[in-house]
C-alpha cells in the first residue's frame, strides 16, 4: 500500500502538473483525427494523471475523487459508446462504424460526418483506456486489497 | 533517415535490454525497461512513425514503468536468484 507521506514539494508539484496534463491528454483525444494520437494514447495520459495522484498522496485520495462505481461505470461508458456510434451506423443502413452515413441525422456533409464518427470512436476509447489503467494500478498498487477500504 | 543514429540508438537500445535482465536490482530493472522504451520511442519517431512512438511513450514509457514500480512495492527489491 502507498501510505500518505507529507513533502510539500511532490505535492505542489502534483498540483501544478495535473491541470496540464490533463488539458494535453483532452487534446491529444479532441484531435487525434488530425494529427498522431487518438483515443488510446490521450485515455493513457488521462491515467498517468490519476496515477500520478496516487504517487504523490495515497490510494484513498483518489478514491475520494474517483470511486470504485464512477471507474467501473465510466470504463462500460466508453465501451457503449463505441458499440452504440457502430450499431448506430449499422441500423442506418451502412457497415458496422461506417461513420460517412451518420450525415442523414447529423446536419453535416458526408465527410464531416466521418470527422465526427472518428471523434466519438476516440472519446469512447480513451474513457475506457482511462478508467482500465487507474483501475489496474489501483489494484496492483494496494495487492487486491483495495476494496476493503484499507486503513492507511 | 539518418543511418550513423539508427545504429547509435540501436547500439544503446541492445545495452539497454541487456543490462535490465541482468541487474539484480528489481527497481533499476523497472527503470532500464523505461529508458529501452524511450529509446525506442526516438527510433520509431526518427524512422518517420510518429504515432507508433505516441504510442510507445504513453504506454512503454509511462504507465507500463508506473504498473512495474507498484509491482515492485507488494515485493522484495532484490531478486533470489
Amino acid at each position: 500500500m502507498i501510505k500518505d507521506f507529507d513533502n510539500i514539494i511532490i505535492k505542489t508539484v502534483c498540483r501544478i502538473l495535473t491541470p496540464f496534463l490533463q488539458i494535453f491528454a483532452f487534446y491529444v483525444i479532441a484531435h487525434g483525427h488530425y494529427s498522431p494520437g487518438g483515443g488510446f494514447q490521450g485515455g493513457c495520459i488521462l491515467g498517468a494523471s490519476f496515477i500520478l495522484l496516487v504517487i504523490a498522496h495515497d490510494i484513498n485520495t483518489v478514491k475520494k475523487r474517483m470511486s470504485e462505481k464512477l471507474n467501473t461505470f465510466l470504463c462500460s461508458i466508453g465501451v457503449m459508446i463505441y458499440a452504440g456510434i457502430g450499431l448506430l451506423c449499422l441500423m442506418l443502413g451502412a457497415n458496422y462504424l461506417d461513420y460517412g452515413i451518420l450525415h442523414t441525422i447529423l446536419p453535416v456533409d458526408a465527410v464531416k460526418a466521418r470527422a465526427m464518427g472518428t471523434l466519438g470512436i476516440e472519446i469512447g476509447v480513451g474513457l475506457t483506456v482511462m478508467s482500465v489503467m487507474v483501475s489496474i494500478f489501483l489494484n496492483i498498487a494496494s495487492g487486491g486489497k483495495h476494496e476493503e477500504g484499507a486503513p492507511e | 533517415m539518418i543511418w550513423q543514429l539508427d545504429i547509435l540508438i540501436l547500439t544503446i537500445v541492445v545495452i539497454c535490454a541487456v543490462a535490465a535482465i541482468s541487474v539484480k536490482d528489481l527497481l533499476s530493472s523497472a527503470i532500464l525497461l523505461s529508458v529501452y522504451s524511450f529509446l525506442m520511442c526516438i527510433l520509431w519517431a526518427e524512422l518517420g512513425a510518429v504515432d507508433v512512438a505516441f504510442t510507445e511513450a504513453a504506454v512503454g514509457a509511462g504507465i507500463s514503468t508506473a504498473f512495474f514500480i507498484g509491482a515492485i512495492y507488494q515485493t522484495t527489491r532484490r531478486t533470489k536468484d
